[in-house]
């Protein structure tokens, strides 16, 4: 993997430094102002359901960019990740008449399960092995959900689970209501920034972009690789198990398409297109992917050509992503 | 209940979103629309597959609901009241569906919603639909619908059901002591069908050679033909649908097992039919809701099918398509009936309604709303009997509409 | 279970398997020589079948459809390879993946305006029309044709990599392009004529495939998944490892089909997870890619 670190590196004789101290403070309050930018999102995107997806997968593509963009490891088998969150959580109410946050958890807890089995299973194989195995494991789960129809729901999907409303600290907050859902999964989509943001900062954060930049030299430094990339993967898993539960809270179903690959698929995808290795970058790829398909699709019915167009376009020419190459021409 | 919980939200919401730091300003925006003229457009919601698989159903179902919305305008709408259909994509995906009915209902304040191609996709929208006490008619496929468990006050199932076309398909083509074997596809519709056959084969003496379940999406039943081959039966039944419908009998004709035993189906399609061509499906025998042909015995049929002509020039509707059709048309005939949106005098007139649309008399039951209507048993024809290129089938039966052809509500889960 | 049974489940999964080599040989190929990952494989297998029924719809040969169609997608490969895939040779291996996921997406919708969603009839040739026994039971005479095909072309690919000075240059240049390029081999014309071969067998499959397969838009999703699959397990890159591995799955699932229908698509997951597991190379893949 050779792509540069976006943040915070800049040739230092095209630096300004002006603009290279006001990324300096910007990356000091990267969560807090991610979060600000995001609570205005429901009144300026076209629906608020929309916005809420947006959370949820702008969420999914950073925990999926923790494993992907900053620790070099492109996994092909997320959905199984994001797709086993949302099982549980649905499941948990469904079957066991756990409240919404427990359930949550529960979807939380059962995706950190689920990528430690997959993690050690996977994380000794490379390269594009690394993807193709991820990419196996994750069908198994996929068929196990389509059989396991007594508790899944099966091709129909699992359904029955539909939280109208949630009590927290005394309060009585009505789920049905787009607004209050929105900053209800808000607060939670900040808790997982807030956590990828401190990881990121740590000195684990300084381990897994070594080993992303030269696995051997990070070796040689004396670092435990493959214990690094297992603690990156499952980290990468919990939160996109987040981002599942989340989504099952949010439609109230939990479709079995959402362990497909195409999932998996999507959150590449959404991940490339806003830049990788960035911050910021899968949260905007998150957003330009869902705000275009929706827009698109009411114009269009063949709005799958327009995708696929900008795809191609995107990797010719803008191989950075939109956030990469907005923060390439704030430095320039 | 649902209503207390409405009254006390307005305080929750400015607690919760006042504490974020959006305070009043959100508080008045978001404030629900309540001011509804008496002159504001009917809108309904129509999520349909437009792209993937079956964007052909899919763009038909589209032009049958807007002749019915077109024609109720025409006739003055209700009272000058006008009709609106908005059409979503909702790409065969069941959280694509949840997501685009969420925003049907929450932004664009739809009055109720129809649609939906696939069981799954159907589902979602039930889900999401129930929650709100918003109305929605139900045009796919399912059984499961019908259940206790997935029922809705609010929901009515304008298509047919798997037990439905399965028990008309048998009636028509089964007889006592016929060897039967099953091809079915491993997921919900593909049970629900299996079960269906099995259940009228049992009624009517017919003897069951075996069973084959395959997993949804294979390309290649190649390797299932020897073992049904082996089990000699008389008549093959193979429950699953589009993609899959095509490959495996196109296969089945490949390895000449149509030379040895009768191919049925529980549902076969128009665009299908079109799409893999008269010398594979020569003979095939399979339900339908509804055929263009019918137009020579039944007149809604000729007249819905002289509308759908003259809009769409000349071109005929098929049978998803018509679905559209009987669906908005039996909804804006309660709304006119109810003297407007008012959901709960609508779920009335719907119980109520006796219609005739396109295909002869339909009305919805009371316990599960299913909608009772007659069951065609369509026969494709050989290229050499096709009078034209739309001619594909022969009505080999009608199984008129009765209740006695559905699960008993009791079967179902409902008490009393 | 009596034996004629199980040699026909064998002969099914033998023939299903050469079709799955079939399905995979142009992405093997692509993948070994030139570390592309094409996920727009099922798109060009499925406008492969698309050119086939159009090629023979017009001339009304089936034959003339066999040999044309692929020339003329493997043609278009050569343009992809040209405007699409070489501005990307100095890039990280990923980003060829994202945009043939791309290509993928224009090629099925492209279908889909031009042709519709429903897709095209398409019947098998005359000739090979009908079924003949066995012994052990009644076969598809056209599914014995494409075994004799296929064979037909895994012998000219072996005749023309190990015999001809192109095929020695290939395989060098699947080993160590930089040497090559320092031996004075154009590697960029080498990989440019590859890529064009490797699609014209993609879109051969297609064309193969239309007579037992239903001819849609969507028929190429279900192929990228098999040829991985195949891929995989065999070793990627590794065109022996594709024979071998299609073989094997296509015997895996038929006797699946047997025992276990419901788990033939499974089968093939979960076969392909245990190679990766116990020789994540595959059956016969380098150690190191």
């Amino acid at each position: 993997m050779t792509i540069q670190p976006l943040e915070g590196t800049s040739s230092p004789e095209q630096s300004r430094m002006a603009i290279d101290g006001l990324i300096q403070v910007a990356s000091a309050w990267r969560v807090p102002l991610t979060v600000l930018a995001l609570s205005v999102l429901p009144w300026v995107l076209p629906s608020k359901a929309l916005a809420v997806n947006v959370l949820i997968y702008g969420t999914f593509a950073v925990g999926y960019n923790l494993l992907f963009g900053y620790t070099g490891l492109l996994s092909f088998g997320h959905a199984a990740f994001f797709g086993g969150g949302a099982y549980l959580t649905g499941m948990s109410i469904v079957h066991f008449g756990f409240n919404w946050l427990a359930a949550l958890s529960a979807g939380i807890v059962g995706a950190l399960l689920l990528s430690v089995v997959m993690g050690v299973l996977s994380i000794r194989t490379r390269g594009i092995y690394f993807s193709m195995v991820t990419l196996a494991l994750a069908q198994l789960v996929y068929y196990t959900a389509l059989q396991a129809s007594s508790w899944t729901g099966g091709e129909n999907g699992l359904r029955g689970f539909t939280v109208s409303k949630i009590d927290v600290a005394g309060l009585r907050i009505d789920f049905l209501n787009p607004l209050h859902k929105y900053y209800v999964v808000l607060v939670f989509t900040a808790l997982a920034l807030w956590l990828v943001s401190r990881v990121l900062n740590s000195s684990f954060g300084a381990v897994i972009e070594a080993i992303r930049e030269n696995e051997g030299r990070a070796r040689a430094c004396g670092y435990d690789v493959e214990r690094t990339k297992l603690l990156s993967f499952i980290l990468s898993g919990g939160i996109c198990g987040l981002a599942g539960g989340l989504s099952a809270l949010h439609l109230a179903i939990v479709p079995l398409d959402t362990l497909h690959y195409h999932t998996s698929g999507l959150v590449v995808m959404m991940t490339l297109l806003g830049g990788m290795g960035s911050f910021f970058g899968p949260f905007v790829g998150a957003l330009a992917f869902l705000v275009m398909e929706d827009v698109l699709s009411l114009w269009t019915a063949h709005w799958q050509l327009f995708v696929g167009a900008i795809f191609i376009l995107f990797v010719l020419f803008l191989p950075k992503g939109i956030w990469g190459t907005i923060m390439g021409l704030g430095v320039r | 209940m649902k209503d207390k919980q409405s009254k006390s939200m307005s305080i929750n919401r400015r607690q919760v979103v006042g504490g974020i730091g959006f305070g009043a300003a959100a508080t008045l925006v978001g404030m629900p629309y309540i001011a509804r003229a008496q002159s504001e457009t009917i809108r309904i919601g129509f999520p349909t597959p437009l792209t993937g698989p079956f964007g052909a159903e899919a763009r038909d179902q589209v032009k049958s609901a807007e002749l019915a919305i077109k024609q109720f305008n025409e006739a003055g709408g209700l009272g000058g009241r006008k009709a609106e259909l908005l059409v979503r994509d909702d790409k065969l995906n069941a959280g694509e569906a949840a997501t685009r009915t969420l925003e049907l209902i929450e932004k664009d304040k739809a009055h109720a919603i129809v649609g939906a191609l696939s069981a799954a996709v159907q589902l979602a929208v039930n889900e999401v639909t129930r929650a709100r006490n918003m109305l929605y008619i139900s045009i796919s496929q399912s059984d499961t619908i019908n259940e206790v468990k997935d029922f809705s006050r609010y929901t009515f199932h304008e298509a047919l059901n798997p037990h439905m076309t399965t028990a008309a398909v048998a009636k028509h083509t089964f007889k006592k002591g016929a060897k039967v074997a099953h091809l079915a596809a491993d997921y919900a519709y593909g049970h629900e069908m299996l079960r269906g056959f099995k259940r009228a084969q049992a009624s009517i003496g017919a003897e069951s050679v075996g069973e084959i379940l395959h997993p949804l999406g294979v390309p290649d039943y190649s390797t299932f033909l020897p073992r049904i081959s082996a089990m000699k039966p008389d008549i093959l039944c193979i429950s699953n649908f589009g993609r899959d419908q095509a490959n495996s009998i196109k296969q089945a004709a490949e390895f000449g097992m149509k030379q040895q035993m009768k191919i049925v189906v529980p549902v076969i399609l128009h665009n299908q039919r079109l799409a893999v061509g008269s010398e594979v499906f020569e003979g095939v025998v399979g339900g339908a809701n509804y055929y263009w042909g019918l137009e020579e015995t039944i007149p809604s049929a000729r007249s819905f099918n002289d509308a759908f002509r003259a809009t769409n020039g000349g071109a005929i509707p098929t049978d998803y398509g018509a679905y559209g059709y009987t669906g908005v048309k039996s909804l804006l005939q309660a709304i006119t009936a109810a003297g407007g949106t008012d959901v709960d005098k609508i779920v009335a007139a719907l119980e109520g309604l006796k219609y005739d649309v396109a295909k002869g008399p339909q009305s919805y039951r009371k316990c599960d709303h299913q909608s009772v209507q007659s069951v065609l048993v369509l026969e494709s024809k050989k290229k050499a009997d096709m009078k034209n290129d739309l001619d594909l089938f022969r009505v080999a039966a009608t199984e008129q509409s009765g209740e006695a052809m559905l699960r008993t509500c009791a079967e179902l889960g409902f008490s009393g | 279970m009596d034996l004629q049974l199980i040699g026909m489940q064998l002969l099914s999964g033998a023939v299903l398997g050469a079709v799955l080599v079939m399905t995979a040989l142009g992405f093997t190929i692509i993948f070994g020589m030139l570390g592309v990952v094409n996920f727009a494989h099922g798109a060009l297998f499925m406008v492969g079948a698309y050119a086939g029924v159009m090629v023979a719809m017009q001339t009304g040969s089936f034959w003339f459809a066999l040999l044309v169609a692929p020339i003329a997608v493997g043609a278009i490969g050569l343009l992809i390879e040209r405007f699409l895939i070489r501005p990307l040779y100095s890039r990280p291996p990923d980003d060829p993946i994202l945009l043939t996921f791309g290509l993928g997406y224009v090629l099925v919708e492209g279908v889909r305006i031009v042709f519709g969603n429903d897709g095209i009839p398409f019947s098998t040739p005359s000739a090979l029309v009908g079924v003949v026994n066995l012994g052990i039971g009644y076969f598809p005479i056209y599914r014995l044709f494409v075994i004799g095909v296929v064979a037909l072309i895994l012998v000219l690919l072996w005749l023309g990599l190990e015999k001809t000075r192109f095929g020695l240059i290939v395989r060098a240049g699947a080993r160590d392009p930089q040497i090559m390029r320092v031996l004075g081999v154009d590697m960029r014309r080498l990989w440019f004529l590859v890529f064009g071969l490797g699609i014209g067998l993609t879109a051969l499959g297609g064309v193969l495939a239309a007579p037992m397969r239903n001819v849609s838009p969507e028929m190429g999703s279900i192929v990228l998944a098999e040829a991985f699959v195949v891929t995989v397990i065999g070793g990627l890159g590794s065109i022996a490892g594709a024979v071998v591995a299609g073989i094997l799955v296509g015997l895996v699932v038929s006797m699946t089909s047997l025992f276990a229908p419901e788990m033939a698509t499974i089968s093939m997951f979960a076969l392909m997870a245990l190679v990766l597991l116990i020789r994540p190379q595959g059956l016969f893949g380098r150690a190191s890619i």
